[in-house]
């Protein structure tokens, strides 16, 4: 399974800035091993976040997104206190769901 | 010929004013390295790496199953907070001198009950092969953040280390005759863009020492102080060090005791 998430978001003047730093390896599949074998492609497809069941931003990631990726935005209507859930799936499948405070 | 006597001229007056401002020779504030750190500071990735060691120092592991909670990191069995910045030390249960990794392999061996060899299996990861020692130092050393540099050197042992260290940090080997000082023992010296901390200079020696461990960007991972001692010897074309050696004690306990005083800050965000 994966790793969690490091989830920051903080309100200030009603705009509430939400940074997510996600522990993934993001291959491209474009490098070789050392045996010469492509490394298969591996990375997040999809990323979703939800203020009280709203989602308020996705985001489709490809290969030229890094290793351990690092997304900031920020959006209107939260408060201090409220919830925001992150989730995220790759192309294996694989999930991975993580919740943080705005501050 | 007029002509030619004035570009010597100018190239004499370019020189001096590149010789009396060490800020031309890519340093300081206007480096292209250090505009690129200071963008990409306050998120660093090692976070993740710091989150992951602490699960796993809690986490009951090895033939034992118990967690390293009770490990002893010399300021008292089971404490974290402070305990890197008086690292290296002397160990009274172990009778030698042991930086963090080193103190980590004891505690994994003496609590967890597994052998030496496992404790020391993968300590640098690689891609798909995560370390469980990477992810430790950055859970151990995030819990001396802000605190300042001050490792003993009162023990008889640790003052032994210490010459050690120091003279292998002189000594000069290997096909191209380098020793440690030889990139890092003069001002001004630089690899390509890189410039190249002095650490016989107070200064860069406690910048240097208190930004180690760091998530390298260009590797993706949290490295260790021994990752990057290895490093120097592989450039040195020396021999790799066993992992957690005296000699690695010996020459971290020469490089942390020159950074008494320093604020400590890693894991630290690197190239």
């Amino acid at each position: 399974m994966a790793d969690p998430m490091r989830i920051r978001a903080a309100e200030k003047a009603g705009v509430t800035e939400v940074k997510v730093l996600m522990s993934h390896e993001m291959e491209t599949g474009q490098r070789k091993d050392g045996a010469g074998k492509i490394v298969p492609a591996w990375f997040i497809q999809n990323v979703s976040f939800k203020h009280k069941d709203k989602e308020v931003f996705t985001a489709q990631f490809g290969t030229s997104i890094s290793k351990n990726p690092l997304l900031s935005f920020r959006f209107k209507g939260a408060a201090k206190g409220d919830k925001i859930v992150v989730n995220w799936v790759d192309n294996h499948g694989d999930k991975r769901q993580d919740e943080g405070t705005v501050i | 010929m007029k002509k030619t006597k004035k570009l010597i001229l100018m190239a004499s007056v370019l020189a001096a004013v590149c010789a009396a401002n060490p800020a031309l020779a890519q340093q300081g504030k206007d480096d292209p390295l250090t505009k690129y750190r200071d963008m990409l500071a306050g998120d660093n990735p090692a976070e993740l790496s710091e989150m992951k060691g602490e699960a796993l120092w809690k986490t009951a592991r090895g033939p034992n199953k118990v967690s390293l909670e009770k490990c002893d990191l010399g300021v008292g069995a089971g404490v974290v907070a402070g305990a890197y910045v008086k690292l290296p030390r002397y160990f009274e249960d172990t009778k030698m001198v042991q930086d963090l990794e080193s103190r980590l392999v004891t505690c994994m061996v003496m609590l967890q009950g597994m052998t030496p060899a496992e404790a020391r299996k993968n300590p640098f990861s690689s891609p798909g092969k995560p370390s469980d020692m990477e992810a430790l130092a950055s859970y151990i050393t995030s819990q001396s953040r802000g605190l300042k540099m001050a490792t003993p050197l009162s023990h008889p042992k640790e003052k032994e280390a210490y010459a050690i260290g120091k003279q292998i940090f002189y000594y000069r080997a290997g096909p191209y005759d380098f020793s440690c000082a030889t990139c890092h023992g003069a001002p001004d010296k630089r690899i390509r863009l890189q410039y190249l901390p002095d650490l016989t200079n107070p200064k860069d020696a406690r910048e240097a020492y208190a930004t180690w461990p760091a998530y390298r960007v260009s590797q993706g991972e949290v490295r260790t102080m021994q990752h990057r001692l290895n490093d120097c010897f592989r450039q040195q074309r020396l021999h790799e060090h066993l992992y957690t050696s005296d000699a690695i004690t010996a020459l971290t306990m020469f490089l942390a005791r020159n950074a008494e005083g320093a604020t400590y800050n890693a894991p630290a965000l690197k190239r």
